[in-house]
């Protein structure tokens, strides 16, 4: 079977890039398909929320092979929230067998956030223990208990960090203990403050990590000052300064959105100048189909050919090592 | 100290209310200590108890007794006279507590008074916070003596989650982010780069999720 492009893409050196893609509230596939459709040939790879503010839906698992179908590559994003260590293992053989070959590890938003907050949750093991059990798999080709497995899920392993959340000086600690636990890509946490991104990017471009994993930041396309707002107020470890709402409420309402990808195509451009980051994955919140032009306006499209044999071909973007 | 809270009154005259002759029964330690089942909560509930059923026409007697612990047997044994002449006993113990009495009065009904909220201390006045979880596995040694078991809401032993801001857990901002004290602490003692280390997943066998639990201590069997 074939690896993963988007590995493949990083591996070459290209700058890369991922969107977001959240499952239905319910049985009907054609919302994933169509959200993904218009996705198609912009991106890299898709990434594929595991019931994402903690309000069931339709399984990652699932909606990835949807994706697959379509020939779109996605990113299986995988809570410790809701399965403990032997279901999270099985998933991941059965999603490898699916054609599943990029996985997320996090540990998922709180049950209390969601829709159902009387459930339990699981937290058996945490992120960085599924980032270190998904290596140990991959690469010695054993489940945690050292049992050998009749084949290895080789999965392209990564993780999410968030420069906006706090104690600031551990967040490079911590970003180092999940490349030693296995981590080769990180999707951030939408990034609005620059300064103190960049200053994270520094530190651990300082402490050499940026060479060991591939670094994508974070965006989202703000639709309005509501949603600034919102998301200032309500969204835990967001942060978003002063400045970004004012500018989002200057604009005149029928220009907001407007003014939204317009910030978020600029923050993307200053993006790209950081030393040692490797992609950038674009979360547009039920906003999808924004994505090809924030990525043209980007200067970010065509995207990388990938062959079956695993070369690319030359015309693309690299990034700064 | 186990710390309990009492169950709403509306609650408790529901489930007494099959029962003519009830015996509240308080315990002296724990749920004292909290001010939710010592012998004076019990004064407190009898009084609230016989208005509120007199209110509804009912009559029942009341009874009042409170031993040292009703999780120890040597104590409980001072109960059985008033127990005996009762028809149900609303225990203001602990599970512990209530599963004792029912246990060596087997003929009695016991019903709960309280709610047993968790294992904590009383922070101050008036406010109790949850400590530890009972895993069966002390590692306070490597958490600078805060538990991310008991006290982060994802019970995470690598490190703090993204919602960790300002010190405050993003599940509620009122309760400290247990990896934020974590840190602050290992800092203090010049120790923060330990915390780069893998904590390995915990083996949960001792705690809860390996069945009900016993502690055999062979040194003090008889």
């Amino acid at each position: 079977m074939n690896g993963s492009k988007l590995q493949q893409v990083l591996g070459s050196g290209k700058f890369a890039l991922t969107a977001e893609v959240g499952p239905p509230r319910g049985a009907n596939a054609d919302v994933i398909r169509q959200k993904a459709s218009r996705l198609k040939g912009y991106v890299d790879a898709v990434n594929v929320t595991d019931n994402q503010t903690a309000i069931v839906r339709m399984s990652s698992i699932s909606s990835c092979v949807h994706l697959i179908r379509m020939g779109v590559e996605p990113v299986m994003q995988m809570v410790t929230r809701d399965r403990n260590r032997i279901a999270l293992q099985s998933d991941i053989m059965g999603a490898y067998s699916l054609g599943i070959r990029n996985v997320l590890c996090l540990s998922g938003d709180h049950q209390t956030f969601g829709s159902q907050a009387e459930a339990m949750n699981v937290y058996d093991i945490d992120s960085l223990h599924l980032i270190h059990s998904l290596k140990r798999m991959r690469d010695e080709g054993k489940d945690m208990s050292g049992f050998e497995l009749n084949e290895a899920p080789k999965m392209f392993i990564g993780a999410a960090e968030n420069p906006f959340a706090d104690p600031f000086e551990y967040r490079v600690i911590r970003l180092a203990k999940k490349i030693s636990a296995g981590a080769e890509f990180i999707q951030t946490q939408c990034v609005y403050d620059l300064p103190r991104f960049k200053e994270w990017m520094r530190l651990a471009h300082e402490n050499g990590l940026t060479e060991k994993v591939h670094v994508l930041a974070g965006v989202t396309p703000l639709k309005s000052a509501r949603m600034a707002k919102y998301m200032a107020s309500r969204v835990s470890g967001m942060m978003i300064p002063e400045a970004v709402i004012k500018r989002m409420e200057g604009a005149a309402k029928a220009q907001a959105a407007e003014e939204g990808l317009n910030l978020c195509v600029e923050t993307i451009q200053e993006l790209t100048e950081i030393k040692g980051l490797h992609g950038i994955h674009i979360m547009a919140i039920e906003w999808e189909e924004t994505v090809p032009e924030i990525v043209r306006a980007a200067n970010l499209y065509p995207r990388p050919h990938v062959s079956e044999s695993g070369d690319s071909s030359a015309q693309e973007i690299p990034y700064r090592q | 100290m186990i710390v309990g809270e009492q169950k709403p009154l509306a609650e408790i005259k529901s489930s007494v209310r099959p029962y003519s002759k009830l015996l509240i029964l308080g315990c002296g330690t724990c749920v004292k200590t909290c001010f939710a089942g010592g012998e004076d909560e019990v004064g407190i509930l009898a009084s609230a108890l016989r208005l509120a059923l007199k209110k509804d026409g009912q009559t029942a007697t009341i009874d009042e007794l409170t031993v040292e612990r009703q999780c120890e047997d040597e104590f409980l044994r001072e109960a059985a006279e008033s127990i005996a002449r009762a028809d149900a006993v609303l225990s203001l113990a602990c599970g512990a507590g209530v599963q004792m009495v029912a246990s060596r009065y087997a003929e009695t009904p016991v019903l709960p008074g309280l709610n047993t909220t968790f294992i904590g201390i009383l922070d101050k006045p008036g406010l109790f916070t949850e400590k530890c979880q009972a895993c069966g596995n002390c590692m306070l040694d490597v958490f600078h003596a805060i538990c991310p078991l008991g006290r982060c809401a994802k019970r995470l032993l690598n490190g703090p989650c993204g919602g960790s801001q300002m010190g405050k857990c993003e599940v509620n901002r009122d309760t400290d982010c247990a990896w934020q004290l974590i840190i602050d602490r290992a800092k203090a003692f010049g120790q923060l780069d330990a915390l780069a280390a893998y904590i390995p997943p915990k083996d949960w066998r001792t705690s809860y999720a390996g069945g009900p639990r016993k502690l055999l201590r062979e040194d003090l069997v008889i």
